[in-house]
């Protein structure tokens, strides 16, 4: 009895270290599908790439969860839930009961419907098995595609790249992080990329991958065959609701929760890359599927779990912080608003240092902003966005590539400083 | 927990507050040694701040629900459970660059020169008084129970 957790990454952690601030002796129990000890999903681009040793995958110490008090059932698979009868089936015939349950199930990667999808040496990557399986083959492999040029698939294609392979990524948009740059940041990255001898091949998809036993090759859209050992499909992540399938559990882009990071079944929270919040900016609920987020909401869920009721996730939105090629940028909300609607857009480039810094307001408020190049003091426009300061007053400065708290009229810069989050 | 708060009024930009954070913060604590030899010199964390005559430092608030914490994706921040502070395990850092997009004081800084691991502020790890408010001639850093 007592809180289960299904998952074991950010939300999870957000939700123990919640409970345990407030509770030391309430029950905590955490099945994951994984067999290890919890570690951070993101981080294995650097270990594809070998710039992180093996035991810095993990994301809390070897003790957390004696520390924390937590039974961890680890490499047990949740196959179903019943809400009525409070209980969570294993794989291997086990129920385990709860008071309160906390779905942090996350997301799984999204597979296309390409013929030869199943071949061996296609993978996704997302798991830390993934990237392993990646590194026991990698000797094999001169050539490879990345299907995919968002976030994780650059991440991959740069990791392979800095292992000597020749990567190709592929992307259906006309540029690679189309979802979360403007078209300005997205060339200066494309060219970075390319600097460093990753192939990208834009408004181009694979339509079938080739191999007779293993991978040898892919063919395009346009019917252009690419060699290749290794195929890594890259191409976004959709809530992992698998098992939750005809239950009441009410599911629309994701699990739909409230501001407590409750379901529409009592007793049930859930949090992290599962669920659809309110984007703050965009106004509207979607699966927001970030780092920050997915602890922020299972620390909320943590905190109602344990009966501290005063914490509230009242929404959220999209911000991402990615260095390819050396060059590191930050994107925050809106990023490419729609030319009517009366948004003011400040942009600033100098080609000769690579710098951009774009500014995106609506009604004096920052609802989005992306930086290349430069992204010091970045955190400090986000808090801006954040807490919809008006701006009105320092609105040229933000431009700035020095700007900072001086840049603020004195009250505001005292009432910030002071005040401490 | 006793935090640093700036005084603008009295802060007249000498910039000695970053001088002596990173002598604290060098391998010799040697002044001489921390500028001269040591190679490469590691980057303050506080920072003065300065337009015309308004100038004060700044570093890490050490919130009490910190945002870098949240976002930090390595695990490499987390809060001292004693005293609060927020602190950084060096080794675990990956330079995602999280921590300085979420940092709404904007005080988490890109240490370029230990391969892109981030640099803030520890509140001199425990000592009485921290060496920037100690060592700032006109008492305007102030450091003091919130």
């Amino acid at each position: 009895m007592g809180i289960v957790i299904i998952g074991n990454s950010a939300s999870a952690v957000g939700a123990v270290e919640a409970i345990r601030k407030v509770d030391r002796s309430l029950s905590i129990t955490i099945i994951s599908d994984e067999p290890h000890s919890v570690y951070s999903r993101p981080l294995i681009s650097y270990l594809l790439s070998g710039e992180l040793r093996p035991q810095q995958i993990f994301y809390r110490s070897k003790n957390f969860y004696e520390k924390n008090r937590v039974r961890s059932l680890l490499g047990r698979c949740a196959i179903h839930v019943d809400f009525k009868k409070k209980a969570v089936q294993l794989d291997n015939d086990e129920r385990i009961s709860y008071d309160r349950l906390l779905i942090a199930t996350g997301g799984k990667p999204f597979l296309p419907k390409i013929e030869g999808l199943h071949t061996p040496g296609v993978y996704t990557f997302t798991k830390l098995e993934d990237a392993n399986r990646i590194l026991s083959i990698l000797k094999e492999v001169q050539k490879a595609v990345v299907i995919g040029g968002g976030l994780i698939g650059l991440k991959a294609a740069e990791a392979l790249n800095k292992r000597k392979v020749e990567v190709t990524v592929l992307e259906l948009a006309d540029r690679i992080l189309s979802l979360t740059m403007d078209s300005t940041a997205s060339s200066i990255l494309e060219k970075a990329l390319r600097k460093e001898g990753v192939h990208l091949i834009t408004s181009n998809t694979v339509e079938a991958i080739l191999g007779n036993g293993r991978v040898e090759s892919v063919r395009l859209a346009d019917g252009k065959v690419l060699n290749g050992q290794l195929v890594i499909v890259a191409i976004g992540v959709s809530p992992n609701v698998e098992i939750f399938k005809g239950t009441p559990l009410k599911v629309e882009k994701g699990i739909v929760v409230n501001e407590r990071m409750e379901t529409n079944i009592p007793d049930v929270f859930a949090a992290g890359d599962v669920v659809e919040t309110y984007d703050k900016i965009l106004k509207c609920y979607r699966t927001i599927p970030i780092w920050p987020n997915a602890y922020l909401q299972g620390k909320v869920a943590g905190y109602q779990m344990s009966g501290e009721e005063k914490y509230r996730y009242d929404g959220g939105f999209m911000m991402n912080s990615i260095q390819v090629a050396h060059i590191p940028t930050i994107s925050v909300g809106l990023t490419n608003p729609p030319s009517e609607d009366g948004f003011q857009v400040m942009k600033k480039f100098d080609r000769g240092s690579g710098i951009y810094r774009k500014i995106i307001l609506k009604d004096d408020l920052i609802v989005g902003a992306i930086l290349a190049g430069q992204i010091d003091r970045a955190g400090i426009m986000t808090g801006l966005l954040r807490d919809m300061v008006n701006v009105k007053g320092f609105k040229k400065e933000l431009l700035n590539d020095q700007f900072g708290f001086v840049s603020l009229p004195k009250s505001l810069r005292k009432e910030r400083l002071l005040n401490i989050k | 927990m006793k935090r640093i708060f700036v005084k603008e009024e009295v802060c007249i930009g000498c910039r000695l507050c970053e001088i002596h954070c990173v002598v604290e913060h060098s391998k010799s604590k040697n002044i001489i040694k921390a500028f001269k030899d040591e190679n490469p010199r590691i980057l303050p964390r506080i920072f003065v701040e300065e337009k015309g005559k308004v100038s004060f430092g700044l570093q890490c608030r050490h919130c009490e629900e910190p945002y870098c914490l949240e976002a930090c994706m390595s695990g490499a921040l987390y809060k001292d459970e004693k005293t609060g502070a927020v602190l950084h395990n060096r080794e675990q850092c990956v330079g995602c660059w999280m921590c300085v997009m979420v940092c709404p004081y904007g005080v988490i800084r890109r240490d370029l020169n230990e391969k892109k691991i981030a640099s803030k502020c520890d509140l001199c790890l425990g000592k009485e008084i921290p060496v920037c408010v100690a060592r700032c001639p006109n008492e305007a850093l102030e450091y003091r129970e919130v």
